[in-house]
């Protein structure tokens, strides 16, 4: 039985891994930049919401929408301040640059909303915690993992059945490519990039809703999203979905039977054994280098 | 380089130097004796800046080889001094060793776990291995804090001890100035040398192309972990200055953002230059001084919450702007600014 509340518990946070794992794989297919700001972009869209329904006095199902617009927003200036100049630099400009994005971030958020805890208003989705028995599960969380299915699903179709989809997947295949049948592949950085935040919103949401939202604290949870993509290989958007539940089920398993400390730090010990026995993950390419 | 003209050199040693005419042995000795006669006119506070700023130095040089020369990006830097701090501070505590003696074993045993946590880099480089180290980033401190509390403290602060030689005990910051700055000297002195030996040259032709390098006939492997190796020997003594420098050590002190502020120095200073690391570590930190200063007046014009989040939030947003500056326009940072400077110096005032 208490295997079955830490599986559940593993599947419903894996679905916010798996939102923010796709953040970044998207990002990374198309642009091949590593995203490492994702968490303060996540924590920035999420605070946004909270001042919209706090400040603004908005009601839910209006304030989430218009801070998945702003996260929009904030995805594009991102992508046209800070990464548009630095195209086809090296790894570590790239890198750096995402880091210095997340720590211009940090201060702004930190400027604006102080490093104390910031709580969603109570009663924000209806229902309450669900008792299965012996077993039971949160429903923010129920509400978290049947957003992240249908964000899921969304963002499958918008790739598969859309034409900005079509231009997203060839310029993640190749560059000389798609600029060859003439896509404009700026753009279409500017249009993955804020898919990308706005998925990314999405996870800050419904983890702020469970947890409250402090900008360092929730902006570090967005690196167990890293072991995620990592196991699922780092350009496969479904290995992302996978590996997130997967991470989040040991994540809790790890915390339950042995030590809830340990749940800290099992997605790096994940994230170390992949890296040294299966690099590539399991769905993702294997690189084949010439000189 | 950056010689005047009708300098020659009639010996190998001479080709070989590094400081190469008599003004530049004058500038080098002036400005070392003017360096360590520093406690002499320079306030407190300001010493204990640059204290700082001479530990920062040294953990920097060690970014500078493994990120900037070998090309291996380290998110776990700051992860690494803790190992030497702590490995120092428990070897005084409970084995009763002096400072002298836990200095060099805690600098070997963090240069070990460098090569641990180095492993991966065998198989895996770029966007993989910064996410190798971001791990230990993680783990390191966890271990600190829960594997024997009763040891290091968990996450209380615990005190180090200070130094002594022959009765005279390291506690004002004028006598830490002299084991930081003369460790910063010596260090920054062998790493000038190291890059120009055979191990900088098999680090840099690492970075440019592994697969190439190893053709040539590198073992990459060997010079990958022997890159790890140094960079946490660089980390460890930092690690151990900065123990002595704090008087307390707490893992909140060896955070992951301490670790993106090295990486952001070495940007700003100049990947792979030696004097870049210089530039780099002062430049950062005086800004962080420099906000902390500038932080209450710009609070002037608002509440007093908000200057205080303000205040906070200052720092990050200046480092970042600073970091994406350099990147975009002179992503070979101050260390190219001052070769340019240099160049213009030699030929000015006719610049043909």
């Amino acid at each position: 039985m208490l295997f079955l509340q830490y599986f559940i518990s593993g599947i419903l946070t894996g679905g916010i891994y798996g939102l923010i794992g796709v953040a970044i794989v998207i990002i990374y297919k198309a642009t091949e930049v590593f995203n490492f700001a994702v968490g303060a972009l996540m924590t920035f869209c999420a605070l946004i919401c909270v001042s919209l329904l706090t400040d603004f006095n908005l009601p839910f199902w209006l304030a989430v929408p218009l801070s998945l617009v702003l996260a929009g927003v904030l995805g594009a200036i991102v992508e046209r301040a800070g990464l548009r100049p630095l195209l086809a630099q090296p790894i570590l400009t790239l890198i750096m640059a995402t880091l210095a994005i997340e720590s211009i971030l940090r201060g702004v958020m930190l400027s604006i909303w102080t490093g104390y805890t910031i709580s969603f208003p109570k009663g924000l989705l209806p229902g309450k915690t669900i008792f299965l028995g012996p077993l039971f599960i949160p429903h923010e969380f129920l509400y978290a993992f049947v957003v992240a299915m249908v964000t899921f699903g969304l963002v499958g179709l918008f790739f598969y059945k859309t034409q900005t989809g079509l231009k997203m997947r060839v310029t993640a295949e190749s560059h000389e490519v798609a600029m060859a049948l003439g896509v404009n592949i700026t753009r279409i950085f500017a249009f993955t990039w804020m898919l990308a935040v706005m998925v990314g919103a999405l996870a800050g949401i419904f983890l702020g809703n469970r947890l409250g939202l402090q900008v360092i604290i929730t902006s570090s949870i967005a690196f167990k999203a890293l072991p995620a993509i990592i196991f699922g290989g780092l350009d496969s958007v479904a290995g992302a979905i996978l590996g997130g539940f997967i991470v989040g089920v040991l994540e809790k398993m790890a915390g339950g039977y042995i030590d809830p400390k340990v749940a800290e730090i099992t997605p790096y010990i994940i994230l170390l054994l992949i890296l040294l026995v299966r690099p590539e993950g399991l769905f993702g390419k294997k690189r084949i280098e010439r000189i | 380089m950056w010689r005047p003209c009708g300098a020659i050199d009639d010996t190998y040693e001479k080709d070989l130097a590094i400081v190469r005419t008599r003004l530049q042995w004058g500038g080098m000795l002036a400005g070392l004796i003017a360096l360590f006669l520093m406690p002499y006119y320079v306030s407190g506070v300001t010493l204990n800046t640059v204290n700082h700023i001479a530990i920062t130095i040294v953990a920097l040089h060690g970014v500078n080889i493994l990120t900037g020369m070998t090309g291996l990006i380290t998110l776990g830097q700051a992860a690494f001094m803790a190992v030497g701090a702590y490995s120092m501070t428990l070897m005084i505590e409970f084995w009763g060793w002096s400072f002298w003696a836990a200095v060099p074993v805690a600098t070997l045993i963090t240069g070990l776990v460098g090569i641990v946590v180095g492993l991966p880099s065998i198989r895996i480089k770029g966007f993989y291995l910064a996410m190798a180290t971001l791990a230990a980033q993680f783990i390191i401190p966890w271990v600190i804090m829960n594997v024997r509390p009763d040891l290091t403290g968990g996450t209380d602060t615990i005190t180090v001890p200070a130094p002594s030689l022959g009765g005279f005990k390291f506690i004002s910051q004028e006598s830490i100035f002299y084991i930081c700055m003369t460790v910063a000297v010596l260090v920054t002195y062998f790493t000038r040398n190291l890059q120009r030996s055979r191990f900088g040259r098999a680090f840099v032709a690492i970075r440019d192309n592994d697969l190439a390098a190893e053709i040539m006939g590198i073992g990459i492997i060997r010079y990958k972990l022997l890159s790890f190796f140094l960079c946490s020997l660089y980390a460890g003594l930092a690690g151990c200055l900065y123990a002595i420098w704090m008087r307390g050590l707490s893992v909140e002190h060896f955070t992951l953002n301490e670790s993106i502020w090295y990486l952001g120095m070495l940007i700003v200073g100049g990947m792979g230059s030696v004097p870049g690391v210089v530039f780099g570590a002062v430049l950062i930190r005086g800004l962080n001084i420099l906000v902390l200063y500038i932080g209450p007046y710009v609070g002037n014009y608002f509440d007093a919450a908000t200057a205080t989040a303000i205040e906070l939030g200052m720092g990050p947003i200046v480092f970042g702007l600073v970091v994406l500056g350099f990147l975009i326009f002179e992503p070979r940072g101050l260390a190219r600014i001052f070769e340019r400077f240099k160049a213009f110096y030699r030929i000015w005032p006719f610049s043909y």
